[in-house]
């Protein structure tokens, strides 16, 4: 079974609250536990995850088409074909050259192509490494390659690899609205939003219900950083009937253990309930709870 | 020699477009017979790739350089492939005929 742990704005929370639930969560589930950094553009859970040791790490590549010039007659089908403008053709100057940045691994052309003039070869996009973490059973971690813009393609990859119903996963996604939070959170059987009672936090909230709304998908919100801003986002929980999972409430000292990495040094006691009475709340929620008792 | 100056409509009377790849039109005009010809940018509201299809549309008119606003980073890597000279035009709100008229002065 997979949680998501997603929010339209960055910076509101989605690492705190899925590292925090991972360890609280393995104390519960006698470690049957996997966190999933899906934010491949800039992994940082296992920052806070001290003594998380590398077990295994692999390479995920995309194919995309090459065009031989000596056998294309530059009639232009593959690009006509191509729905993402990836292939451009020049027949008076005998070019032909895909763009490996639009190209989106569909193998049109190669159908298209009547003069077997297309091969594909394999791009890296990214890296899926797994870590064993003295508490869970372990940190799976997905990291773009440099300068790619294949995302999805890797997200799409690392729930195939790590894919293990048997197992809680935590789900972490990228910020955001678009294509690879929409894959991070398909078929996942919760999702717990993280926001801030700020207007930004607010507004990018309610872009993401819209979104699960759309996916029919369960969801829960939690308010970090409450205290600051305004009262706004609780009115739109209440006329929207989301049900407010909890709040942690705005602390300076926190935010300096965050940004020492000491994420899991100091739990404070008011923080160690509320992630206590969230991970209860998750497992009553997905049915966790019953299977087991 | 022919430029393409990119534009907001189909006469020489329209504005000159600050924008390339998703400019509104494309005014072909060719030095040598003084003659030109508007032709729509079908590729103006694309999800990506306008810069790359929009070079390669002035690669097949066989466009000697293109009079723009700015032009993107796709859109710059395919016309220097092509060869294509790039200008960039700072100064908006001109008319297309008087952009010509500036080139045939020179």
């Amino acid at each position: 079974m997979r949680i998501a742990i997603a929010s339209g704005k960055g910076g509101t929370g989605k690492t705190t609250v899925a590292v925090n639930l991972y360890y609280q969560l393995s104390k519960y589930l006698e470690n049957q536990v996997q966190l999933i950094d899906c934010d491949v553009e800039e992994p940082n859970d296992l920052l806070f995850i001290p003594k998380a040791e590398k077990s295994n790490t692999n390479k995920v590549y995309s194919l995309v088409p090459k065009i031989d010039r000596e056998k294309c007659t530059f009639c232009k089908k593959c690009s006509e074909w191509c729905e993402f403008n990836a292939i451009s053709i020049v027949k008076n100057l005998k070019f032909a050259e895909v763009n490996k940045d639009l190209c989106h691994s569909c193998g049109a052309c190669s159908v298209a192509c009547n003069f077997d003039a297309i091969s594909e070869y394999q791009n890296p996009i990214g890296t899926i490494s797994e870590y064993t973490t003295t508490f869970g059973s372990g940190v799976i971690e997905g990291r773009l390659e440099i300068g790619s813009s294949m995302q999805t393609s890797l997200i799409r990859a690392l729930k195939k690899q790590t894919n293990n119903p048997e197992m809680l996963q935590l789900l972490d996604a990228p910020p955001g609205t678009s294509c690879p939070v929409v894959e991070t959170v398909s078929g996942a059987a919760y999702v717990i939003l993280v926001t801030e009672p700020t207007p930004f936090g607010e507004y990018d909230l309610m872009l993401t219900v819209e979104l699960l709304n759309d996916l029919k998908i369960p969801f829960g919100v939690i308010v970090n950083k409450a205290g600051l801003g305004n009262h706004s986002v609780y009115e739109f929980l209440n006329k929207n009937k989301i049900e407010l999972i909890g709040e942690i409430p705005f602390s300076k000292e926190f935010a300096v253990n965050y940004s020492r990495g000491a994420l899991l040094d100091q739990i404070s006691e008011e923080m160690e309930i509320f992630y206590q009475s969230t991970a209860e709340r998750l497992l009553e929620l997905t049915g966790i709870r019953k299977l087991n008792n | 020699m022919k430029t393409i100056i990119t534009s907001k409509g189909n006469d020489l009377q329209s504005v000159f477009d600050p924008k390339f790849g998703r400019a509104g039109w494309f005014c072909v005009y060719d030095n040598e017979t003084r003659s030109t010809h508007f032709i729509e940018n079908s590729f103006k509201n694309v999800n990506g790739g306008a810069g790359t299809k929009t070079s390669e549309m002035a690669a097949e008119l066989g466009a000697a350089q293109v009079i723009s606003g700015d032009f993107g980073p796709k859109a710059r890597t395919m016309l220097e492939k092509f060869k294509i000279q790039m200008i960039i035009l700072e100064e908006e709100g001109q008319s297309v005929q008087k952009i010509i008229d500036k080139i045939n002065k020179d």
